[in-house]
């Protein structure tokens, strides 16, 4: 980092779209800087968690099977948004994540077939060999023999505009305070999820319950600064992608592993053992990333999956092992809830099973009758000892508000005009993709096609 | 033949948290089998553990990937944490038991067992024609070797040691394969074993799942491959040579040495360069690889050996080269000397993984060949 020099493009962020935007916009000629607030070690924000990316495909290719065209592709995004989506941007995004892999390839990236366990994603996601900081790491290395500089350690402070353009930033590394002087700028910094107060004055002290699953790192700065410097935002923020974790988890940071994915198999229950939500709505993969949301709407932002001994196994198993009994009384105890209350909970659920032929890779028929909330699918009556529970808090992944870019992934300012030299990708845009819910794989796709165009833009300007 | 030492708990305790780490994660499943195996398993025995550190081929590249290695509080360091269950394991399934103690400070134990090994030689061949029977030429008349050292005295020698070489890594694997509590039955698949044959031949799990491991500097790379091949196929080709040799010798009765065209030298030639390069190599890629995935308690054992193979194929190549002259007889005692070092210390150093990594692989082809468990299969 060069306090004399003015770099061509600033990119402010170290994961996958700032990277792929530094890439991008670095082969073109121009010089680019790098600004990585965390330190080398954890690098990468939160594309260090990922494992995939979901990619239209018209035919077997690859690592994907069968195929998944964009109307596919589409209606699963309105269907988890609610509708809540900008259709322009979305199907940019769809039709350019076909294309996405060979450029991945050709700077390190490699591919593998579906993990074992994730078989539900192989036609529509293609993994990351070694997942997502094997992924990342590959970047960096392209970035250092394209001839990227990359600050690490290095936060941004505020942002200097002039007519309308960003000049400076102001940056951290060090304790120290500089100035880096830049022709365009590529925010790529995240969003706001790892800031507890930022989280809090969005959803009040229940916020004090949730558990960040990613980087300690996405503060939120660029995100704010942007927004205060007359940037127009664009979602809820309250909005995030947000899976049930165990309760047991760490603060921060945990990523994957705490993940519990047995909902679909079991019930769900709040601290007053009563039943809040259909888990058998859909498949798993279009409904983990509503579960924080959900746990999050229950008193003391806890709640517990039951699961027998028929359950057990047929899911990835979480790194913290299930509280055992071989009573659904006696395992009320050891989680805390009234065994009075759980067994009712338990034995209203085992009556309303309708008998079906249970098949976990299909919606099945196994369906709740007269159940309020009803079970849809793989309803299957706890009643094979022994029983299991893991405790839930809500995992939040990254935060939905955003700012608001055009299809060039120009930031757009309160009046609707864009910023001349503001580019925006990643997280701190995909709020105007995402307004609600979450579709697995789909981040990352949103990160690597606008880090692909805010690099090409940037560049563009810069070179005129 | 109840096991000798078992493993330090606090191993086991931590190997067990971070195995559940991994079948949480699995972002590492197409980088080797150890990931693939994992995550067959719901919880993880001490017998579990033992066998997923022996199909560890150490290369890195999980450590690279991994989201949960240090800074991260995790701090998960998992082909280190293999690599000490592993030297555990080693003095675990060691025969007689009390020549595990062989296995700390093996470096220092390895070049002690070869010096003495090389003084032997050196003194025997005094004792028997004076001094002057290492530094006087003997030609290359037929059966010159055995003028220096006595043919009986060779065969009685290397017999006995490759005897109980071969007993200790019988008993070795018969202790591995209990531990890994797969029934002895299991052995009795041709085509798992054609498929683990084939996986220790080619190297596959240093493949890095196609363009190469993580070895040694970040960058997807074969060399580490590459360099283990020269070394394994130049040792396969000494020991080819030396069997021939006995075949010359016994069924034949042309007794050493043999023109450089016959059969036995030339391969031996070419394995002995095999195995000059192949551990000179390997000791380049160890000396510049990220240390904090190795456990340092092993590194005198990995350059013992390393250094013991390289000077086995020294000698031996200098002295077809010198044979004529009256270096011979030294050579001759020094050759001998590191390959009775190199067999004596066999069981007990670096050599063992050879034995336990191929026994663990065929482990894995007989689990392969199996439906999946259901557990983790959505």
């Amino acid at each position: 980092m060069d306090p004399s020099r003015t770099y061509d493009v600033l990119v402010l962020g170290g994961g996958n779209a700032a990277l792929t935007a530094a890439i991008t916009a670095r082969r073109t000629g121009v010089s680019v800087l790098v600004l990585e607030c965390a330190p080398k070690g954890l690098r990468g924000g939160n594309s260090r968690h990922t494992r995939n990316l979901r990619c239209m495909h018209d035919r077997p290719s690859d690592v994907l099977t069968e195929a998944y065209p964009e109307d596919e592709y589409w209606q699963d995004l309105v269907r988890v948004t609610k509708g809540k989506t900008d259709e322009h941007l979305a199907r940019i995004t769809i039709r350019q994540s076909t294309d996405c892999r060979a450029w991945m390839v050709q700077h390190g990236v490699r591919f593998q077939p579906s993990l074992r366990g994730t078989l539900h994603l192989s036609r529509t996601n293609a993994f990351f060999l070694g997942g997502g900081k094997a992924l990342v790491n590959a970047y960096y290395r392209a970035a250092e023999d394209l001839g990227i500089e990359v600050a690490y350690d290095t936060e941004v402070r505020d942002l200097n505009f002039r007519d309308g353009q960003i000049v400076t930033a102001i940056v951290a590394q060090h304790g120290a305070t500089r100035e880096v002087r830049a022709r365009t700028v590529v925010a790529a910094a995240g969003g706001f999820e790892s800031n507890l107060g930022w989280l809090k004055e969005a959803w009040g002290d229940v916020a004090d319950n949730f558990l960040v699953r990613g980087t300690p790192y996405n503060m939120g700065r660029v995100l704010r600064v942007l927004i205060d410097k007359g940037v127009k935002p664009v979602g809820d923020p309250t909005q995030c992608h947000a899976v049930a974790c165990d309760a047991r988890a760490p603060k921060f940071d945990a990523g994957i592993i705490t993940r519990v994915d047995a909902i679909s198999l079991g019930i769900v229950v709040n601290k007053h053992a009563a039943r809040f939500y259909d888990e058998g709505e859909d498949f798993w993969p279009k409904r983990y990333a509503i579960w924080g949301r959900l746990v999050a709407g229950q008193p003391d932002q806890i709640a517990f999956v039951l699961i027998d001994a028929k359950a057990m196994g047929s899911f990835v198993p979480p790194v913290y092992p299930p509280i055992r009994a071989s009573l659904v009384r006696e395992l009320a105890q050891a989680v805390n809830l009234d065994p009075a209350t759980l067994e009712r909970s338990v034995a209203a659920f085992n009556r309303s099973v309708r008998p079906g032929t249970f098949n976990h890779a299909i919606l099945d028929d196994c369906a709740t009758v007269n159940l309020t909330p009803p079970k849809s699918h793989w309803a299957r009556p706890l009643d094979a000892p022994p029983f299991f529970a893991y405790p839930l808090r809500p995992g939040i992944t990254f935060t939905y508000l955003a700012v608001r870019v055009n299809d060039r992934a120009q930031v757009m300012m309160q009046d609707d005009k864009p910023a001349a030299n503001i580019f925006a990708a990643g997280e701190i845009m995909a709020g105007n993709i995402l307004g609600e819910g979450y579709l697995a794989g789909i981040g990352m796709t949103i990160g690597t096609v606008f880090g692909r165009i805010a690099g090409r833009e940037a560049a563009r300007h810069v070179l005129g | 033949m109840s096991s000798a030492k078992s493993i330090p708990s606090p191993l086991i305790q931590q190997g067990e948290w971070f195995m559940r780490i991994c079948n949480a994660c699995r972002y590492c499943e197409g980088y080797c089998a150890v990931f693939p195996a994992l995550e067959r398993r719901l919880t993880f025995t001490e017998g579990d553990l033992n066998y997923l550190a022996n199909l560890c081929h150490h290369c890195g590249s999980c450590y690279d990937a991994c989201q949960y290695a240090p800074p991260h509080e995790f701090a998960l360091n998992f082909p280190r944490i293999l690599a000490e269950i592993r030297g555990a394991t080693y003095q675990k399934y060691a025969w007689p038991g009390f020549l595990a103690g062989l296995f700390p400070r093996n470096g220092l134990a390895v070049s002690l067992i070869t010096g003495i090994s090389l003084a032997l030689f050196l003194l025997g061949m005094a004792i028997r024609g004076g001094p002057a029977a290492l530094v006087s030429s003997h030609g290359l008349g037929e059966g010159a070797f055995y003028a220096v050292v006595p043919h009986n005295a060779m065969v009685v020698i290397f017999g006995a040691v490759s005897l109980a070489v071969l007993t200790a890594f019988v008993i070795g694997l018969v202790r591995f394969w209990r531990d890994t509590e797969e029934g002895f039955r299991a052995l009795v698949d041709p085509v798992a074993l054609g498929r683990a044959v084939m996986d220790v031949l080619r190297l596959k799990n240093l493949d890095g799942g196609g363009e190469g491991c993580i070895y040694p500097d970040g960058r997807p790379s074969l060399t580490r491959r590459r360099f283990h091949h020269l070394t394994f196929y130049g040792f396969l080709l000494c020991f080819a040579a030396t069997t021939v040799a006995a075949v010359y010798h016994y069924i034949f009765h042309w007794p050493a040495p043999y023109a450089f065209w016959r059969v036995p030298v030339l391969p031996g030639t070419v394995g002995g360069v095999g195995l000059l390069i192949g551990p000179a190599g390997l000791l380049w890629l160890k000396i510049k690889r990220n240390p904090v995935v190795s456990d340092e308690g092993q590194t005198g054992m990995d350059i013992g050996f390393l250094a013991l193979l390289f000077l086995t194929s020294l000698t031996g190549l200098l002295l077809l080269v010198l044979r004529e002259t009256p270096a011979m007889g030294g050579l001759l005692a020094a050759h001998l000397g590191m390959i009775l070092g190199l067999f004596l210390t066999m069981p007990y150093g670096k050599f063992a993984h050879a034995v336990y990594r191929s026994a663990a692989v065929v482990r894995f082809e007989i689990e392969e060949s199996r439906p999946l468990p259901k557990y983790g299969a959505d």
